[in-house]
Protein backbone atom coordinates (compact mmCIF):
# COMPACT_ATOMS: atom_id res chain seq x y z
CA UNK A 1 0.00 0.00 0.00
CA UNK A 2 2.94 2.48 0.90
CA UNK A 3 4.46 1.12 -2.64
CA UNK A 4 1.38 2.41 -4.37
CA UNK A 5 1.43 5.93 -2.82
CA UNK A 6 4.69 6.49 -3.93
CA UNK A 7 3.53 5.46 -7.26
CA UNK A 8 0.97 8.41 -6.85
CA UNK A 9 3.10 10.72 -6.10
CA UNK A 10 5.72 10.09 -8.87
CA UNK A 11 2.58 10.24 -10.84
CA UNK A 12 1.46 13.67 -9.48
CA UNK A 13 5.02 15.34 -10.12
CA UNK A 14 4.76 13.90 -13.51
CA UNK A 15 1.50 15.48 -14.39
CA UNK A 16 2.64 18.41 -12.47
CA UNK A 17 5.05 19.07 -14.88
CA UNK A 18 2.02 19.92 -17.61
CA UNK A 19 0.30 22.28 -15.68
CA UNK A 20 -1.75 23.90 -18.22
CA UNK A 21 -3.18 21.03 -19.92
CA UNK A 22 -3.95 19.67 -16.43
CA UNK A 23 -6.13 22.36 -15.42
CA UNK A 24 -7.48 22.84 -19.01
CA UNK A 25 -8.61 18.81 -18.76
CA UNK A 26 -9.68 19.14 -15.37
CA UNK A 27 -12.33 21.82 -16.26
CA UNK A 28 -13.48 19.62 -19.42
CA UNK A 29 -13.66 16.70 -17.13
CA UNK A 30 -15.88 19.00 -14.85
CA UNK A 31 -18.65 20.03 -17.43
CA UNK A 32 -18.74 16.73 -19.14
CA UNK A 33 -21.06 15.16 -16.56
CA UNK A 34 -22.48 18.59 -15.76
CA UNK A 35 -23.71 18.13 -19.06
CA UNK A 36 -25.93 14.95 -18.45
CA UNK A 37 -26.71 16.25 -14.44
CA UNK A 38 -28.22 19.33 -16.80
CA UNK A 39 -29.97 16.90 -18.62
CA UNK A 40 -31.70 15.16 -15.31
CA UNK A 41 -32.56 18.97 -14.30
CA UNK A 42 -34.53 19.71 -17.23
CA UNK A 43 -36.00 16.20 -17.05
CA UNK A 44 -37.62 16.91 -13.68
CA UNK A 45 -38.26 20.34 -14.34
CA UNK A 46 -40.97 18.73 -16.62
CA UNK A 47 -42.15 15.63 -15.00
CA UNK A 48 -41.37 16.76 -11.44
CA UNK A 49 -40.59 13.30 -10.54
CA UNK A 50 -39.31 9.63 -11.80
CA UNK A 51 -41.50 6.56 -10.24
CA UNK A 52 -41.74 8.09 -6.92
CA UNK A 53 -38.14 9.07 -6.93
CA UNK A 54 -37.65 12.80 -6.42
CA UNK A 55 -34.98 15.05 -8.26
CA UNK A 56 -32.68 15.71 -5.28
CA UNK A 57 -33.22 11.48 -4.49
CA UNK A 58 -31.91 10.68 -8.11
CA UNK A 59 -29.45 13.31 -7.79
CA UNK A 60 -27.96 11.78 -5.36
CA UNK A 61 -27.89 8.22 -6.83
CA UNK A 62 -26.31 10.06 -9.45
CA UNK A 63 -23.87 11.84 -7.66
CA UNK A 64 -22.78 8.20 -5.75
CA UNK A 65 -21.99 6.41 -9.03
CA UNK A 66 -20.71 9.65 -10.55
CA UNK A 67 -17.83 9.64 -7.53
CA UNK A 68 -17.34 6.40 -7.74
CA UNK A 69 -16.54 6.42 -11.49
CA UNK A 70 -14.36 9.59 -11.30
CA UNK A 71 -12.22 7.88 -8.24
CA UNK A 72 -11.91 4.98 -10.52
CA UNK A 73 -11.17 6.58 -13.18
CA UNK A 74 -8.21 7.96 -10.76
CA UNK A 75 -6.76 5.32 -9.21
CA UNK A 76 -7.43 2.34 -11.47
CA UNK A 77 -6.22 3.78 -14.88
CA UNK A 78 -3.58 1.70 -14.76
CA UNK A 79 -5.70 -1.29 -16.00
CA UNK A 80 -8.16 1.24 -18.07
CA UNK A 81 -4.96 1.74 -20.55
CA UNK A 82 -3.37 -1.50 -20.03
CA UNK A 83 -3.55 -2.29 -23.56
CA UNK A 84 -0.73 -0.09 -24.37
CA UNK A 85 1.23 -1.53 -21.72
CA UNK A 86 1.13 -4.98 -23.58
CA UNK A 87 1.42 -3.48 -26.58
CA UNK A 88 4.57 -1.59 -26.12
CA UNK A 89 5.98 -4.73 -23.95
CA UNK A 90 6.33 -2.74 -20.86
CA UNK A 91 4.73 -5.56 -18.98
CA UNK A 92 7.61 -7.67 -19.36
CA UNK A 93 8.92 -5.16 -17.31
CA UNK A 94 6.77 -5.40 -14.96
CA UNK A 95 7.25 -9.31 -14.32
CA UNK A 96 11.29 -8.55 -13.90
CA UNK A 97 10.24 -6.70 -10.57
CA UNK A 98 9.35 -8.63 -7.82
CA UNK A 99 5.85 -7.35 -6.74
CA UNK A 100 2.72 -8.00 -8.03
CA UNK A 101 1.99 -7.92 -11.47
CA UNK A 102 -1.37 -6.65 -10.24
CA UNK A 103 -0.25 -3.76 -7.64
CA UNK A 104 1.93 -2.49 -10.18
CA UNK A 105 -0.07 -1.98 -13.02
CA UNK A 106 -2.27 0.50 -10.60
CA UNK A 107 0.70 1.97 -10.34
CA UNK A 108 1.78 2.66 -13.77
CA UNK A 109 -1.25 5.31 -14.45
CA UNK A 110 -3.01 7.65 -12.39
CA UNK A 111 -5.52 10.48 -14.09
CA UNK A 112 -5.38 13.00 -12.27
CA UNK A 113 -7.63 15.35 -14.44
CA UNK A 114 -10.21 13.13 -13.05
CA UNK A 115 -10.72 15.48 -10.27
CA UNK A 116 -12.53 17.75 -12.22
CA UNK A 117 -15.46 15.11 -12.45
CA UNK A 118 -15.06 14.10 -9.03
CA UNK A 119 -15.56 17.97 -7.77
CA UNK A 120 -18.25 18.50 -9.92
CA UNK A 121 -19.80 15.00 -8.31
CA UNK A 122 -18.84 15.97 -5.25
CA UNK A 123 -21.19 19.50 -5.07
CA UNK A 124 -24.20 17.47 -6.71
CA UNK A 125 -23.46 15.12 -3.60
CA UNK A 126 -23.37 17.46 -1.17
CA UNK A 127 -26.43 19.61 -2.49
CA UNK A 128 -28.80 16.81 -2.56
CA UNK A 129 -27.80 15.33 0.76
CA UNK A 130 -28.37 19.16 2.05
CA UNK A 131 -31.74 19.26 0.09
CA UNK A 132 -33.05 15.81 1.42
CA UNK A 133 -34.19 15.58 5.06
CA UNK A 134 -33.68 13.24 7.34
CA UNK A 135 -29.97 12.14 5.87
CA UNK A 136 -27.59 13.99 8.61
CA UNK A 137 -27.25 11.15 10.64
CA UNK A 138 -24.20 9.08 11.62
CA UNK A 139 -24.90 5.41 10.15
CA UNK A 140 -26.85 6.92 6.96
CA UNK A 141 -23.49 8.96 6.10
CA UNK A 142 -21.43 6.27 6.60
CA UNK A 143 -23.21 3.74 4.46
CA UNK A 144 -23.18 6.42 1.54
CA UNK A 145 -19.26 6.25 2.12
CA UNK A 146 -19.51 2.64 1.87
CA UNK A 147 -21.52 3.01 -1.49
CA UNK A 148 -19.37 5.32 -3.18
CA UNK A 149 -16.20 3.14 -1.89
CA UNK A 150 -17.65 -0.04 -2.99
CA UNK A 151 -18.52 1.36 -6.61
CA UNK A 152 -15.04 2.57 -6.51
CA UNK A 153 -14.35 -1.41 -6.20
CA UNK A 154 -16.68 -2.62 -9.13
CA UNK A 155 -15.76 -0.29 -11.34
CA UNK A 156 -12.26 -1.37 -10.89
CA UNK A 157 -13.19 -4.81 -11.35
CA UNK A 158 -14.44 -4.25 -14.81
CA UNK A 159 -11.45 -2.42 -15.31
CA UNK A 160 -9.53 -5.57 -14.35
CA UNK A 161 -11.78 -7.52 -16.20
CA UNK A 162 -11.29 -5.53 -19.46
CA UNK A 163 -7.64 -5.80 -19.29
CA UNK A 164 -7.33 -9.08 -18.97
CA UNK A 165 -8.44 -9.36 -22.14
CA UNK A 166 -5.78 -7.36 -23.56
CA UNK A 167 -3.88 -10.77 -22.79
CA UNK A 168 -5.80 -12.96 -25.47
CA UNK A 169 -6.06 -9.55 -28.04
CA UNK A 170 -4.01 -6.58 -28.17
CA UNK A 171 -6.52 -4.26 -28.95
CA UNK A 172 -8.17 -3.08 -26.14
CA UNK A 173 -11.73 -4.07 -26.11
CA UNK A 174 -14.45 -1.38 -26.73
CA UNK A 175 -17.28 -3.78 -25.14
CA UNK A 176 -15.67 -3.48 -21.71
CA UNK A 177 -16.86 0.52 -22.37
CA UNK A 178 -20.37 -0.59 -22.56
CA UNK A 179 -19.98 -2.28 -18.70
CA UNK A 180 -17.94 0.88 -17.40
CA UNK A 181 -19.91 3.53 -19.50
CA UNK A 182 -22.90 2.00 -19.97
CA UNK A 183 -22.79 0.67 -16.30
CA UNK A 184 -22.56 4.64 -14.87
CA UNK A 185 -25.22 5.62 -17.11
CA UNK A 186 -27.64 2.94 -16.15
CA UNK A 187 -26.79 2.87 -12.30
CA UNK A 188 -27.06 7.00 -12.44
CA UNK A 189 -30.64 6.55 -12.52
CA UNK A 190 -32.30 4.20 -9.31
CA UNK A 191 -32.90 1.02 -11.30
CA UNK A 192 -36.59 0.39 -10.35
CA UNK A 193 -37.19 2.75 -13.68
CA UNK A 194 -35.68 -0.28 -15.95
CA UNK A 195 -36.98 -3.81 -16.85
CA UNK A 196 -36.62 -6.58 -14.50
CA UNK A 197 -33.84 -7.96 -16.55
CA UNK A 198 -31.87 -5.13 -16.84
CA UNK A 199 -32.19 -4.68 -12.88
CA UNK A 200 -31.06 -8.00 -12.31
CA UNK A 201 -28.31 -8.13 -14.16
CA UNK A 202 -26.77 -4.74 -12.60
CA UNK A 203 -27.29 -6.78 -9.08
CA UNK A 204 -26.26 -9.68 -9.43
CA UNK A 205 -23.66 -10.09 -12.60
CA UNK A 206 -22.44 -6.36 -12.04
CA UNK A 207 -23.49 -5.41 -8.82
CA UNK A 208 -23.92 -1.64 -9.24
CA UNK A 209 -27.29 -2.37 -7.65
CA UNK A 210 -25.87 -3.02 -4.60
CA UNK A 211 -23.72 0.22 -4.51
CA UNK A 212 -26.78 3.08 -5.76
CA UNK A 213 -30.27 1.84 -6.04
CA UNK A 214 -30.41 -0.86 -3.35
CA UNK A 215 -29.22 0.67 0.12
CA UNK A 216 -30.42 4.01 -1.15
CA UNK A 217 -34.07 2.55 -0.88
CA UNK A 218 -32.81 1.97 3.47
CA UNK A 219 -31.24 5.54 3.55
CA UNK A 220 -34.18 7.01 1.57
CA UNK A 221 -36.96 5.24 3.64
CA UNK A 222 -38.26 3.95 0.78
CA UNK A 223 -37.92 0.61 2.46
CA UNK A 224 -38.27 -0.07 6.41
CA UNK A 225 -35.52 -1.98 7.31
CA UNK A 226 -32.60 -2.45 9.90
CA UNK A 227 -29.80 0.48 9.00
CA UNK A 228 -27.47 -2.53 8.86
CA UNK A 229 -28.36 -3.54 5.96
CA UNK A 230 -27.54 -0.44 3.44
CA UNK A 231 -24.08 -0.65 5.56
CA UNK A 232 -23.57 -4.13 4.50
CA UNK A 233 -24.64 -4.04 1.17
CA UNK A 234 -22.57 -2.45 -0.19
CA UNK A 235 -19.79 -4.68 0.51
CA UNK A 236 -21.66 -7.10 -1.79
CA UNK A 237 -20.30 -4.86 -4.66
CA UNK A 238 -16.96 -5.57 -3.79
CA UNK A 239 -17.31 -9.14 -3.69
CA UNK A 240 -17.70 -8.63 -7.33
CA UNK A 241 -13.42 -7.74 -7.49
CA UNK A 242 -12.51 -11.40 -6.24
CA UNK A 243 -13.78 -13.17 -9.64
CA UNK A 244 -12.07 -10.09 -11.41
CA UNK A 245 -8.66 -10.78 -10.05
CA UNK A 246 -8.71 -15.00 -10.47
CA UNK A 247 -9.54 -14.32 -14.52
CA UNK A 248 -6.74 -11.54 -14.38
CA UNK A 249 -4.52 -13.96 -12.70
CA UNK A 250 -5.51 -16.62 -15.24
CA UNK A 251 -4.50 -13.67 -18.13
CA UNK A 252 -1.07 -13.15 -16.33
CA UNK A 253 -0.75 -16.98 -16.45
CA UNK A 254 -1.61 -17.12 -20.27
CA UNK A 255 0.83 -14.20 -21.15
CA UNK A 256 3.59 -16.10 -19.60
CA UNK A 257 3.26 -18.79 -21.38
CA UNK A 258 2.53 -17.61 -24.52
CA UNK A 259 4.41 -14.36 -24.32
CA UNK A 260 1.82 -12.47 -26.82
CA UNK B 1 34.40 -23.88 -18.63
CA UNK B 2 37.21 -24.35 -16.07
CA UNK B 3 35.83 -21.70 -14.01
CA UNK B 4 31.71 -22.98 -14.57
CA UNK B 5 30.37 -23.24 -11.15
CA UNK B 6 26.88 -23.51 -13.04
CA UNK B 7 25.69 -20.60 -11.99
CA UNK B 8 23.22 -20.87 -14.71
CA UNK B 9 22.09 -24.08 -16.13
CA UNK B 10 19.91 -24.49 -18.47
CA UNK B 11 18.78 -28.18 -19.91
CA UNK B 12 16.53 -28.80 -22.87
CA UNK B 13 15.01 -25.62 -22.88
CA UNK B 14 12.23 -25.88 -25.48
CA UNK B 15 9.07 -23.17 -26.40
CA UNK B 16 7.01 -23.17 -29.06
CA UNK B 17 4.34 -20.42 -29.88
CA UNK B 18 1.55 -20.66 -31.61
CA UNK B 19 0.81 -18.45 -34.62
CA UNK B 20 -2.36 -17.41 -36.40
CA UNK B 21 -1.66 -17.52 -40.29
CA UNK B 22 -3.55 -15.99 -42.57
CA UNK B 23 -3.57 -15.68 -46.57
CA UNK B 24 -4.06 -12.69 -48.54
CA UNK B 25 -6.73 -11.06 -49.48
CA UNK B 26 -10.06 -9.97 -47.86
CA UNK B 27 -12.13 -13.60 -47.77
CA UNK B 28 -9.34 -15.01 -46.36
CA UNK B 29 -9.29 -12.61 -44.19
CA UNK B 30 -13.08 -12.75 -43.36
CA UNK B 31 -12.45 -16.61 -43.24
CA UNK B 32 -9.42 -16.26 -40.54
CA UNK B 33 -11.96 -14.12 -38.07
CA UNK B 34 -14.21 -17.34 -37.39
CA UNK B 35 -11.46 -19.84 -37.82
CA UNK B 36 -8.30 -19.45 -37.49
CA UNK B 37 -5.04 -21.39 -38.55
CA UNK B 38 -2.52 -22.02 -36.71
CA UNK B 39 1.30 -23.02 -37.47
CA UNK B 40 3.33 -23.75 -34.74
CA UNK B 41 6.80 -22.17 -34.83
CA UNK B 42 9.43 -23.34 -32.82
CA UNK B 43 10.86 -20.50 -30.93
CA UNK B 44 13.43 -22.51 -28.78
CA UNK B 45 14.60 -25.86 -29.41
CA UNK B 46 16.44 -28.35 -27.06
CA UNK B 47 18.68 -25.14 -25.87
CA UNK B 48 21.09 -26.74 -23.07
CA UNK B 49 24.22 -24.25 -21.80
CA UNK B 50 25.77 -23.48 -18.49
CA UNK B 51 27.44 -20.34 -17.39
CA UNK B 52 29.48 -19.91 -14.52
CA UNK B 53 29.54 -16.95 -11.64
CA UNK B 54 31.90 -14.09 -13.01
CA UNK B 55 31.32 -15.00 -17.00
CA UNK B 56 30.78 -12.16 -19.49
CA UNK B 57 28.81 -13.94 -21.99
CA UNK B 58 27.38 -12.44 -25.23
CA UNK B 59 24.29 -13.88 -26.56
CA UNK B 60 24.22 -13.50 -30.44
CA UNK B 61 22.15 -14.71 -33.13
CA UNK B 62 20.03 -13.03 -36.28
CA UNK B 63 16.59 -11.20 -35.59
CA UNK B 64 13.82 -13.68 -34.80
CA UNK B 65 16.36 -16.34 -34.11
CA UNK B 66 15.22 -16.43 -30.34
CA UNK B 67 17.61 -14.38 -28.46
CA UNK B 68 15.12 -12.70 -26.66
CA UNK B 69 12.53 -15.30 -25.89
CA UNK B 70 15.56 -17.13 -24.20
CA UNK B 71 16.37 -14.12 -22.03
CA UNK B 72 12.59 -13.98 -21.17
CA UNK B 73 12.46 -17.38 -20.29
CA UNK B 74 15.84 -16.84 -18.01
CA UNK B 75 14.33 -13.97 -16.52
CA UNK B 76 10.94 -15.25 -15.81
CA UNK B 77 8.88 -13.73 -18.03
CA UNK B 78 8.05 -16.49 -20.10
CA UNK B 79 7.40 -20.43 -19.02
CA UNK B 80 9.22 -22.61 -21.06
CA UNK B 81 7.04 -25.82 -22.31
CA UNK B 82 9.79 -28.25 -21.68
CA UNK B 83 13.31 -28.60 -20.11
CA UNK B 84 14.47 -27.10 -17.00
CA UNK B 85 16.71 -23.80 -15.74
CA UNK B 86 18.23 -23.83 -12.98
CA UNK B 87 19.55 -20.06 -11.65
CA UNK B 88 21.29 -19.61 -8.37
CA UNK B 89 18.79 -22.27 -7.29
CA UNK B 90 15.89 -20.53 -8.69
CA UNK B 91 13.69 -21.95 -11.57
CA UNK B 92 12.97 -18.45 -12.68
CA UNK B 93 9.41 -19.11 -13.72
CA UNK B 94 8.04 -20.95 -10.79
CA UNK B 95 10.16 -18.46 -8.10
CA UNK B 96 9.76 -15.35 -10.37
CA UNK B 97 9.13 -12.93 -7.19
CA UNK B 98 11.81 -14.24 -4.94
CA UNK B 99 14.32 -14.95 -7.83
CA UNK B 100 13.76 -11.29 -9.53
CA UNK B 101 15.44 -9.54 -6.46
CA UNK B 102 18.87 -11.34 -7.55
CA UNK B 103 18.39 -10.11 -11.23
CA UNK B 104 18.83 -6.82 -12.81
CA UNK B 105 17.64 -6.48 -16.28
CA UNK B 106 18.21 -3.71 -19.06
CA UNK B 107 16.17 -3.41 -22.14
CA UNK B 108 17.51 -0.98 -24.91
CA UNK B 109 14.87 -0.24 -26.67
CA UNK B 110 11.95 -0.03 -23.46
CA UNK B 111 12.89 2.29 -20.47
CA UNK B 112 12.15 1.42 -16.81
CA UNK B 113 12.71 5.06 -15.91
CA UNK B 114 9.40 7.50 -15.63
CA UNK B 115 9.73 10.03 -18.35
CA UNK B 116 8.53 13.65 -16.52
CA UNK B 117 10.55 13.41 -13.41
CA UNK B 118 13.62 13.42 -12.32
CA UNK B 119 16.29 10.40 -12.71
CA UNK B 120 16.42 10.79 -8.84
CA UNK B 121 12.93 10.39 -8.27
CA UNK B 122 12.91 6.82 -10.38
CA UNK B 123 15.98 5.51 -8.61
CA UNK B 124 13.70 6.19 -5.28
CA UNK B 125 10.53 4.48 -6.33
CA UNK B 126 12.59 1.84 -7.77
CA UNK B 127 14.47 1.28 -4.08
CA UNK B 128 10.70 1.29 -2.50
CA UNK B 129 9.96 -1.54 -5.18
CA UNK B 130 13.02 -3.49 -4.66
CA UNK B 131 12.67 -2.77 -0.75
CA UNK B 132 16.36 -2.14 -0.89
CA UNK B 133 17.31 -0.91 2.57
CA UNK B 134 19.06 2.32 3.34
CA UNK B 135 22.21 2.15 3.66
CA UNK B 136 22.85 -0.45 0.70
CA UNK B 137 20.84 1.87 -1.94
CA UNK B 138 23.26 5.67 -0.44
CA UNK B 139 26.25 3.27 -1.00
CA UNK B 140 24.79 1.75 -4.85
CA UNK B 141 23.97 5.55 -5.63
CA UNK B 142 27.41 7.08 -4.72
CA UNK B 143 28.97 4.27 -6.66
CA UNK B 144 27.01 4.21 -9.50
CA UNK B 145 27.16 8.00 -9.86
CA UNK B 146 30.65 7.97 -9.71
CA UNK B 147 31.54 5.09 -11.75
CA UNK B 148 29.02 6.11 -14.48
CA UNK B 149 29.47 10.05 -13.99
CA UNK B 150 25.70 10.44 -13.29
CA UNK B 151 26.34 13.63 -10.76
CA UNK B 152 25.06 16.07 -13.02
CA UNK B 153 22.22 13.94 -15.11
CA UNK B 154 20.34 12.37 -12.24
CA UNK B 155 18.56 15.59 -11.27
CA UNK B 156 17.40 16.48 -14.67
CA UNK B 157 13.79 14.52 -15.87
CA UNK B 158 14.41 11.82 -18.22
CA UNK B 159 12.91 13.57 -21.06
CA UNK B 160 15.51 16.13 -21.41
CA UNK B 161 18.58 13.13 -21.42
CA UNK B 162 20.26 12.36 -24.60
CA UNK B 163 20.13 8.42 -25.30
CA UNK B 164 23.51 8.00 -24.03
CA UNK B 165 22.78 9.33 -20.62
CA UNK B 166 19.36 7.59 -21.04
CA UNK B 167 21.25 4.62 -21.24
CA UNK B 168 23.81 5.35 -18.14
CA UNK B 169 20.70 5.76 -16.20
CA UNK B 170 18.77 2.66 -17.14
CA UNK B 171 22.05 0.65 -16.18
CA UNK B 172 22.09 2.76 -13.09
CA UNK B 173 18.62 1.75 -12.25
CA UNK B 174 19.10 -1.94 -13.41
CA UNK B 175 21.83 -1.96 -10.51
CA UNK B 176 20.21 -0.56 -7.72
CA UNK B 177 19.33 -3.15 -5.68
CA UNK B 178 23.01 -5.37 -6.09
CA UNK B 179 22.10 -7.54 -8.82
CA UNK B 180 24.27 -10.64 -8.67
CA UNK B 181 22.78 -11.08 -12.79
CA UNK B 182 22.44 -8.43 -15.13
CA UNK B 183 21.10 -9.51 -18.49
CA UNK B 184 21.69 -6.46 -21.22
CA UNK B 185 19.33 -6.51 -24.06
CA UNK B 186 21.01 -4.25 -26.87
CA UNK B 187 22.40 -2.03 -24.29
CA UNK B 188 24.24 0.43 -27.00
CA UNK B 189 21.79 0.23 -29.38
CA UNK B 190 21.83 3.66 -31.12
CA UNK B 191 24.31 5.20 -29.23
CA UNK B 192 27.46 7.57 -29.86
CA UNK B 193 30.31 6.59 -30.26
CA UNK B 194 32.14 7.82 -26.83
CA UNK B 195 28.61 6.90 -24.89
CA UNK B 196 29.40 3.37 -26.45
CA UNK B 197 32.81 3.35 -25.28
CA UNK B 198 31.44 4.67 -21.65
CA UNK B 199 28.59 2.06 -21.37
CA UNK B 200 31.24 -0.76 -22.31
CA UNK B 201 34.20 0.64 -20.21
CA UNK B 202 31.45 0.39 -17.00
CA UNK B 203 29.87 -3.37 -18.18
CA UNK B 204 33.97 -4.17 -17.65
CA UNK B 205 34.94 -2.96 -14.43
CA UNK B 206 31.13 -3.93 -12.86
CA UNK B 207 32.59 -7.27 -13.94
CA UNK B 208 35.84 -7.08 -12.39
CA UNK B 209 35.01 -5.01 -9.67
CA UNK B 210 31.45 -6.22 -8.61
CA UNK B 211 31.73 -9.86 -9.53
CA UNK B 212 28.37 -9.52 -11.49
CA UNK B 213 27.74 -12.58 -14.09
CA UNK B 214 26.81 -10.30 -17.25
CA UNK B 215 24.82 -11.72 -19.93
CA UNK B 216 24.30 -9.62 -23.20
CA UNK B 217 22.43 -9.56 -26.41
CA UNK B 218 23.78 -7.32 -28.84
CA UNK B 219 24.03 -7.00 -33.22
CA UNK B 220 27.06 -4.82 -32.43
CA UNK B 221 29.90 -7.27 -32.91
CA UNK B 222 32.71 -4.80 -30.75
CA UNK B 223 30.37 -4.85 -28.35
CA UNK B 224 31.39 -8.48 -28.43
CA UNK B 225 35.01 -8.10 -28.91
CA UNK B 226 35.25 -5.60 -26.49
CA UNK B 227 33.70 -7.16 -23.29
CA UNK B 228 32.54 -11.18 -23.80
CA UNK B 229 34.91 -13.35 -23.30
CA UNK B 230 32.30 -16.28 -24.44
CA UNK B 231 29.89 -16.36 -27.18
CA UNK B 232 26.58 -18.22 -27.58
CA UNK B 233 25.39 -18.10 -30.82
CA UNK B 234 21.67 -19.26 -31.71
CA UNK B 235 19.68 -19.28 -34.91
CA UNK B 236 16.46 -20.97 -35.63
CA UNK B 237 16.20 -21.84 -32.33
CA UNK B 238 18.71 -23.84 -31.75
CA UNK B 239 22.03 -23.48 -30.15
CA UNK B 240 24.69 -23.54 -32.99
CA UNK B 241 27.90 -22.14 -31.33
CA UNK B 242 29.41 -21.75 -27.52
CA UNK B 243 32.69 -21.00 -27.37
CA UNK B 244 35.15 -18.13 -27.18
CA UNK B 245 35.86 -15.53 -29.51
CA UNK B 246 39.32 -16.69 -30.06
CA UNK B 247 38.23 -19.79 -31.24
CA UNK B 248 36.27 -18.69 -33.34
CA UNK B 249 38.85 -16.18 -34.98
CA UNK B 250 41.06 -19.45 -35.25
CA UNK B 251 38.00 -21.06 -37.16
CA UNK B 252 37.82 -18.67 -39.85
CA UNK B 253 41.40 -17.71 -39.90
CA UNK B 254 43.33 -15.21 -40.01
CA UNK B 255 42.57 -13.53 -43.14
CA UNK B 256 42.91 -9.51 -43.77
CA UNK B 257 41.57 -6.98 -46.01
CA UNK B 258 44.05 -4.30 -47.58
CA UNK B 259 41.88 -1.22 -48.92
CA UNK B 260 44.74 0.44 -51.48
CA UNK B 261 44.09 4.39 -52.93
CA UNK B 262 45.52 4.88 -56.22
CA UNK B 263 46.00 7.70 -59.10
CA UNK B 264 46.20 7.12 -62.34
CA UNK B 265 44.04 5.27 -65.17
CA UNK B 266 43.35 1.12 -65.05
CA UNK B 267 41.25 -1.30 -65.50
CA UNK B 268 41.14 -3.89 -62.56
CA UNK B 269 44.23 -5.73 -61.78
CA UNK B 270 43.80 -9.12 -60.49
CA UNK B 271 46.64 -10.29 -58.00
CA UNK B 272 46.87 -14.00 -57.93
CA UNK B 273 46.64 -15.32 -53.89
CA UNK B 274 44.06 -11.93 -52.98
CA UNK B 275 40.59 -11.98 -53.68
CA UNK B 276 39.05 -8.54 -55.28
CA UNK B 277 36.36 -7.17 -53.16
CA UNK B 278 36.33 -4.01 -54.70
CA UNK B 279 37.86 -2.14 -57.62
CA UNK B 280 36.52 1.40 -58.45
CA UNK B 281 38.19 4.71 -59.28
CA UNK B 282 41.23 5.68 -56.79
CA UNK B 283 40.47 2.83 -55.29
CA UNK B 284 41.01 -1.20 -54.46
CA UNK B 285 39.91 -3.53 -51.95
CA UNK B 286 41.76 -6.92 -52.04
CA UNK B 287 40.94 -10.12 -49.35
CA UNK B 288 44.36 -12.01 -48.67
CA UNK B 289 45.93 -14.53 -46.18
CA UNK B 290 49.19 -13.06 -44.88
CA UNK B 291 50.78 -16.55 -44.76
CA UNK B 292 50.41 -16.71 -48.16
CA UNK B 293 51.04 -13.80 -49.56
CA UNK B 294 53.06 -10.74 -48.25
CA UNK B 295 51.42 -6.73 -48.23
CA UNK B 296 54.71 -6.11 -50.10
CA UNK B 297 53.96 -8.28 -52.62
CA UNK B 298 50.72 -7.05 -53.34
CA UNK B 299 51.69 -3.43 -53.39
CA UNK B 300 54.94 -3.59 -55.86
CA UNK B 301 52.30 -5.63 -58.16
CA UNK B 302 50.12 -2.81 -57.75
CA UNK B 303 52.80 -0.35 -58.60
CA UNK B 304 53.65 -2.06 -61.72
CA UNK B 305 49.95 -0.70 -63.47
CA UNK B 306 49.14 2.37 -60.87
CA UNK B 307 50.47 5.14 -58.44
CA UNK B 308 49.77 3.85 -54.74
CA UNK B 309 48.89 6.06 -52.63
CA UNK B 310 47.61 5.19 -49.36
CA UNK B 311 47.32 1.71 -47.65
CA UNK B 312 45.28 0.35 -44.69
CA UNK B 313 45.29 -3.39 -43.84
CA UNK B 314 42.64 -4.37 -41.29
CA UNK B 315 42.61 -8.00 -39.53
CA UNK B 316 39.34 -9.99 -41.05
CA UNK B 317 36.23 -8.19 -39.01
CA UNK B 318 34.28 -10.22 -36.24
CA UNK B 319 31.26 -9.52 -38.56
CA UNK B 320 32.47 -10.95 -41.19
CA UNK B 321 32.93 -13.96 -38.70
CA UNK B 322 29.50 -14.00 -37.61
CA UNK B 323 28.25 -13.54 -41.22
CA UNK B 324 29.89 -16.97 -42.28
CA UNK B 325 28.96 -18.86 -38.86
CA UNK B 326 25.70 -17.83 -40.08
CA UNK B 327 26.45 -19.11 -43.69
CA UNK B 328 27.91 -22.33 -42.01
CA UNK B 329 24.76 -23.36 -40.65
CA UNK B 330 22.23 -22.23 -43.12
CA UNK B 331 20.18 -19.07 -40.84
Amino acid sequence: MRLYFKYMSIHLKSQMQYRTSFFLMSFGQFFIPFMVFGGLYLMFERFGQLKGWSFFEVALCFSVIHLSFSLSECFARGFDAFSSLVGKGDFDRLLVRPRSAALQVLGSKFEFTRIGRLLQSGIVFIWSVSNLPGLWTFPKLLALLFMVFNGLLIFTGIFILAATFCFWTIQALEVANVFTDGGREMAQYPLNIYEKGVTRFFTFIIPFGCVSYLPLMYILDKREGDMLLPLLMPFGGALFLIPCLLIWRIGVKHYRSTGS
Amino acid sequence: MSRNNGMIRLEGIGKSFKVATRTAGLKEAAKALFARKHTVVEALKDISFSIGEGEVVGYIGPNGAGKSTTIKVMSGILVPDDGSCSIMGYTPWKDRAEYVKHIGVVFGQRSQLWWDVPVLDSFELLRDIYKIPEAQYKANISMLTEMLALETIVQMPVRQLSLGQRMRCEIAASLLHSPKLLFLDEPTIGLDAVSKLAVRSFIKKLNKEQGVTVILTTHDMSDIEALASRILMIGKGSLLYDGSLEELKGRFGSGKTVTVDYRGESGPIEIPGAAMLEWSAERAVYSFDPEQLTLAEIVSRLSAFVEVVDIEVVAKDIDEMIVRLYEEHKI
